[in-house]
């Protein structure tokens, strides 16, 4: 479920931009849901604000869950207009088609619909 | 959506008649092509808000909508709160107060012509657009409140406006009631930088072309003549605003679970307004639309600098400000008297009609001016509130044309560069960051703003003015 977590962030990025991202800082983010599901947004959503604040956008992410809380890392580079010709910008991630589930193959799926 | 499972009232009146846990019907104004062309999930999103409580008469749809959030964008519902009526982040939207503003230049096409390029590029550094673009404004803390407090008036009074520009803004420009104790420390932060920004997605600054007149009389007194050019901005309450619809959203779902509120889908998220939850939101959200009244009027400010380095004597009047994605307490007539309703606009404006008295007194005889935002390529449109809207809609209309498709499916389909340079060839300039945010937001994603407005004016929401065609357009 981690993976399907920081796969999640790497789909948020792409929302945003194609191209590729130095890692050149980091940042750290814990959250505490009642289930699952409401913690992907949570994560989602830390990420968004560590974007809005530090003016950053983030490739790599590595996510350790217990529970229903979670320790995130997340590595990336200051915007650069020019370099990653942002499309747009995340408002939020919703709780529309929201979704953390394991797949009959054993793999696991985290998803919903992000507004911007 | 098959228009058989509506009750068809007329040609453009769609009724959902209440079944299981719905209150009240689901009407939505739309001619029959538009109705097809909307997504099922309008449907089912339409009659999960009719369950909420205290919901007054009926959840009205305008004729752009889609689907959103838990309300269908496009979505009107109106709660009475002595009735246990709630209040909705997610009928609000993420973007508080996100809204339109459009500006007379009194400048004929003929004189912009001439500098057309200088404009769009000067017009494009001097208001930031995009991500990664941050305002020349930094607020402290107690500045921050001020603004929050204060709204445009706040805005004008730090020297970013003019004083003439309150009456024709919503409010005054100026929401009472707003709590910036009520706003996280969180959205504060996250709003420090963004004062005169525009975002991003559907936000833009466009120089429009008045291209036809529908209403002689009213296009008269909205001071809109054939030829002329105006500046037209969409944006909304930035980071700040989404925020705390991220955040409250969130306190929502345990709020509405208090009250014993069964949500049909978590996005539905509410509160009882009169409930702690429901006040703070309250006090937070008209923070919010403060900061986006203020941030439309600080990039009014620098549009209207641009403008008078190359035509020194001309000023920018700004015709009217509207706000489309709200929550605002509200005078209507339901259910035999007149009653004090909380109305939700998610994606809707109001349109209040002729004679309305909170309407300034050059306007009133007219109605509300309606802004509705098209495509970059297609055109927008200036409307009047009907006199049948408080009736038909708690006077509301239209906000814009409407996605018809996703910016994934547009993605696919188009190329920025050649949308740019297609549209370069008709005499419109595009400016923006990013290639591939233009091709998510190419015209043809959109619905037929065209078929959106005539069906808002068959319905009795709002009448054509007149159509306004782009020059110049700043993408976020």
């Amino acid at each position: 479920m981690a993976e399907a977590f920081e796969q999640a962030a790497v789909a948020l990025t792409a929302i945003v931009t194609d191209a590729k991202i130095a890692e050149k800082n980091s940042a750290e983010v814990s959250c505490e849901a009642p289930d699952v599901e409401l913690l992907l947004v949570d994560w989602l959503n830390a990420i968004i604000y560590e974007m809005a604040v530090r003016n950053m956008i983030f490739g790599r992410f590595k996510v350790t869950l217990s529970d229903t809380s979670l320790q995130g890392a997340m590595w990336g580079e200051t915007v650069d207009q020019a370099k990653h010709s942002p499309a747009c910008e995340p408002k939020g991630a919703t709780y529309t088609a929201l979704r953390v589930a394991q797949e009959a193959d054993g793999t696991w799926s985290a998803a919903c619909v992000v507004d911007v | 959506m098959d228009p058989a499972r509506f009750t068809q009232v007329d040609q453009t009146t769609w009724r959902i008649e209440p079944t299981g846990a719905m209150r009240v019907p689901g009407v939505i104004y739309a001619d029959e092509d538009l109705i097809r062309d909307m997504d099922d999930k309008v449907y089912e999103q339409t009659a999960n808000v009719a369950t909420l409580p205290g919901i007054v008469k009926a959840v009205y749809v305008m004729p752009d909508a889609h689907w959103g959030y838990g309300f269908p964008i496009g979505g009107v519902a109106a709660f009475d709160a002595d009735e246990g009526g709630v209040i909705s982040a997610g009928g609000v939207g993420f973007d508080v107060s996100c809204g339109v503003r459009t500006m007379l230049t009194a400048l004929k096409v003929s004189d912009i012509t001439p500098v057309q390029k200088q404009l769009a590029d000067s017009l494009y550094q001097q208001v930031p657009a995009g991500l990664g673009s941050k305002g020349a404004i930094t607020l402290d803390s107690f500045e921050m409140d001020a603004m929050l407090q204060g709204g445009a008036r706040w805005a004008i009074q730090r020297g970013w406006g003019k004083a003439r520009d309150l009456e024709r803004i919503e409010e005054g420009g100026q929401m009472v009631g707003a709590q910036p104790s009520c706003v996280s420390d969180r959205a504060k932060e996250r709003q420090r930088r963004e004062m005169g920004t525009l975002g991003s997605g559907n936000h833009y600054l466009e120089v429009q072309a008045v291209s036809e007149i529908f209403d002689e009389d009213a296009a008269a007194t909205f001071g809109l003549k054939q030829d002329e050019v105006v500046v037209t901005i969409h944006c909304g309450s930035r980071g700040l605003g989404h925020q705390i619809g991220t955040e409250f959203l969130r306190d929502m779902l345990p709020a509405a679970a208090a009250a014993g509120i069964a949500l049909p889908d978590r996005e539905l998220a509410c509160a009882p307004i009169k409930s702690e939850v429901g006040q703070r939101y309250l006090g937070a959200m008209r923070a919010a639309t403060n900061c986006a009244l203020a941030n439309r009027e600080i990039i009014g400010h620098y549009a209207r600098r641009v403008f008078a380095h190359f035509f020194p004597n001309t000023d920018l009047d700004l015709l009217f400000d509207v706000s489309h994605n709200t929550c605002k307490v509200e005078s209507h007539r339901a259910d035999g008297g007149s009653r004090q309703l909380f109305v939700h606009r998610k994606g809707a404006t109001r349109a209040f009609g002729p004679n309305h008295p909170d309407l300034p007194e050059a306007l009133r005889k007219i109605g509300q001016p309606v802004l509705i935002g098209g495509s970059m390529g297609t055109g927008s449109y200036v409307l009047a509130g009907a006199p049948s809207s408080d009736e038909k809609s708690f006077a509301s209309a239209c906000h814009g044309a409407g996605r018809a498709m996703s910016r994934h499916a547009a993605l696919r389909k188009w190329s920025g560069r050649q949308i740019v340079d297609d549209l370069a060839a008709s005499g419109i300039m595009i400016r923006s960051p990013s290639m591939r945010g233009i091709a998510e937001e190419a015209p043809g994603a959109y619905k037929d703003v065209g078929a959106v407005v005539l069906a808002a004016e068959q319905s009795g929401l709002a009448r054509r003015v007149a159509r306004l065609r782009p020059l110049i357009c700043i993408k976020g």
